[in-house]
């Protein structure tokens, strides 16, 4: 595999009041990979993500993204960096005001100066890539059924052809057809585009598919990072209830 | 062979070459959507001109290229009976071939019908504003039914009421308006004191600056100040919190559980409203009538006392209830028109919003409206 960085995380420290949520926390994500991310409810999967994305400041340590530290980056530079990320939040985080469209749209809009007919035929198209049918557009996104909305975000967050994809639990509330659809459907992008994934998942299917390592987020760090095979022999107890309890048997059996 | 347009941009090139069966087009360096702008103009006109047929890509000099890039070249050939075959491509590249296959099978066009305002659209939106209007209305007086019938139900079981909420919401929307209420009515009775204070003084009238403040401030500005302060501070919350709970499935949580809506939310608003506003409105008129006071002693020179006794001889108690007379109305409005508003909203976030202004705007109208209702009531009835 290609060991070049892509997101370079050290000793992260993320608390809210007293109640600390990271601590030294270090990760490495590599470009072209899909990186898996677990953990329990509540050891901050999200408030992770969002420390990477600059929406929360970490409150110590430092993260690179594309080689930029983002921790003490300003607006222009975060600005920049947003062109080549996408991001599918786990409700979706629709535009509600506007129609499936426009909100893919709005990515071009914003970063490039293409002609409006241009932008149309390129929503379009990724309105489709993400498996949606040409009638979606015209809607409004409190028209639409949760599979759908995570569709047409997905289709959003691939607006500029980002090089790296955060996905926020992209499965959850999917139907297990749909899910496979959506597991495909990110291996394709990996696969052609040279994506790098990283994604908050606990669809132990889309981890056993789709990821090529997998992190394990347990006492306020990175406990192991490592393809999923040798995960399954891990002995931290955690991690042993996660992928040998009914279901992660059940899913590494499939 | 002559080299027709070569385009030095950057990395970014598109190079066409000409001859006669075939149309050369030579992506050169990489494609990817942020440089994709610079490049439009030229890929439209070869676009609309070129015969889909003859085009053939010299895919050697491409580097990286994205899906958007990818979907813009294949749409040069989308119009060839065979676009994906290999008449079309010479030179190799990793998976650029992958790519247009995949955006020409995604080609398809979003159906969205363009909006044209029209003459008769604008009659059309008139009419269903009209339409709507008289909805409201038949459906306010509705929800006033449905209301009393509960009110009516839970005071045969007294039990039944909810006092911790009631509490709340009448500390919220009743003890926290208190301070600003106080203080607009205070302004209010001190702006009406100047103002009879000039008109009076020029006919050497100007004690009777006391009666007007007394009057107008008892009938009606203590009232209707109140009564405004409520409608955009209460109600809009009302219909907030109502509204977000509807948008979270609260409201439908509840009926499932067997909760009356109206029992849980909209009767301890009512209630609570109704005991406050009547409070909030005495202590706007005595601060209307303190400002008054205030004004008259400082530019008339009344004194403290003369203004009181004055206010005793002069302007009549039935003047005080008329004011109060209005407080339990606007109240029961206020918190009618909010709730009914907060649960009319719909999942999404607009709804939310256009429901809150509309309850605003309804609670405002009605106050006016009713608020002229009864003065021609209490002038027919003389009082």
């Amino acid at each position: 595999m290609n060991q070049q960085t892509i997101i370079e995380i050290r000793s992260l420290r993320n608390s809210f009041g007293s109640h600390v949520v990271h601590e030294n926390l270090d990760l490495d994500v590599y470009t072209g990979e899909v990186l898996g991310v677990v953990g329990g409810s509540g050891t901050g999967k999200s408030v992770l993500m969002n420390t990477i994305l600059n929406l929360r400041y970490a409150q110590n340590g430092s993260i690179k993204v594309f080689g930029t530290e983002i921790t003490t980056a300003g607006q222009q530079t975060i600005s920049k960096l947003s062109r080549h990320w996408g991001v599918l939040f786990q409700q979706g985080a629709l535009f509600s005001s506007l129609n499936v469209r426009e909100n893919v749209k709005a990515p071009m809009r914003e970063h490039t100066n293409l002609s409006n007919t241009m932008m149309n035929e390129l929503a379009d198209l990724r309105i489709s890539l993400a498996g949606l049918g040409p009638d979606a557009g015209a809607k409004y996104p409190s028209e639409l059924s949760g599979g759908m909305v995570k569709r047409a975000a997905l289709a959003r967050a691939l607006a500029l052809d980002p090089q790296l994809l955060f996905l926020d639990e992209p499965t959850s509330g999917l139907d297990p057809i749909g899910a496979a659809a959506f597991d495909e459907l990110i291996l394709e992008l990996k696969e052609t585009l040279g994506l790098t994934v990283f994604m908050i998942t606990h669809d132990l299917d889309s981890l056993h598919t789709i990821c090529d390592r997998v992190a394990v987020l347990a006492d306020r760090k990175i406990e192991i990072v490592a393809p999923i095979d040798q995960l399954l022999h891990c002995q931290h107890p955690w991690v042993r209830e996660y992928f040998h309890g009914p279901r992660g048997r059940a899913a590494s059996n499939a | 062979m002559a080299i027709e347009k070569p385009m030095a941009i950057a990395d970014l090139q598109l190079q066409v070459q000409t001859s006669q069966d075939k149309i050369t087009v030579s992506p050169i360096g990489d494609w990817l959507i942020l440089d994709l702008p610079k490049i439009e103009k030229p890929l439209q006109d070869l676009r609309a001109k070129a015969d889909a047929t003859k085009i053939v890509f010299d895919l050697s000099g491409l580097g990286k290229i994205d899906m958007a890039s990818a979907f813009v070249l294949s749409q040069l050939i989308s119009s060839s009976p065979n676009p994906n075959g290999d008449q079309h491509f010479s030179g190799t590249h990793p998976y650029v071939r992958q790519l247009m296959r995949a955006a020409l099978e995604n080609s398809n066009v979003c159906p969205i019908p363009p909006a044209k305002p029209h003459f008769v659209d604008i009659l059309i939106r008139i009419g269903h504003a009209m339409e709507d209007m008289w909805e409201d209305l038949v459906g306010t007086f509705a929800f006033a039914g449905r209301l009393f019938q509960t009110m009516f139900r839970s005071l045969l079981h007294p039990k039944r009421l909810r006092w911790p909420s009631i509490f709340s919401i009448a500390e919220e929307a009743g003890v926290n308006a208190l301070p600003i209420v106080v203080l607009l009515s205070f302004f209010m009775g001190a702006v009406m004191a100047f103002l009879s204070a000039n008109l009076l003084s020029s006919f050497g009238a100007s004690l009777f600056t006391v009666d007007l403040v007394g009057l107008s401030v008892l009938r009606e500005f203590a009232v209707i100040i109140t009564a405004i302060i409520l409608a955009g501070r209460s109600n809009s919350a009302f219909t907030a919190e109502i509204g977000s709970m509807r948008m979270q499935q609260e409201i439908d949580a509840m009926k499932v559980l067997g909760i009356d809506p109206f029992e849980a939310l909209v009767l301890p608003r009512v209630i609570a409203c109704v005991l406050m506003i009547p409070l909030l409105v005495f202590a706007a008129m005595i601060a209307g009538l303190l400002g008054g006071a205030l004004v008259a002693w400082l530019e008339l020179g009344i004194s403290p006392s003369l203004f009181i006794s004055r206010l005793h001889s002069e302007v009549n108690i039935q003047h005080f209830w008329v004011g109060m007379s209005k407080a339990p109305v606007f109240a029961l409005i206020i918190a009618l028109i909010g709730c009914r508003q907060g649960l009319l909203v719909e999942g999404n976030v607009e709804s939310l919003g256009r429901r809150t202004t509309l309850s605003v705007v309804q609670a405002l109208f009605a106050i006016i409206l009713v608020n002229a209702t009864f003065a021609m009531i209490y002038m027919e009835l003389n009082i």
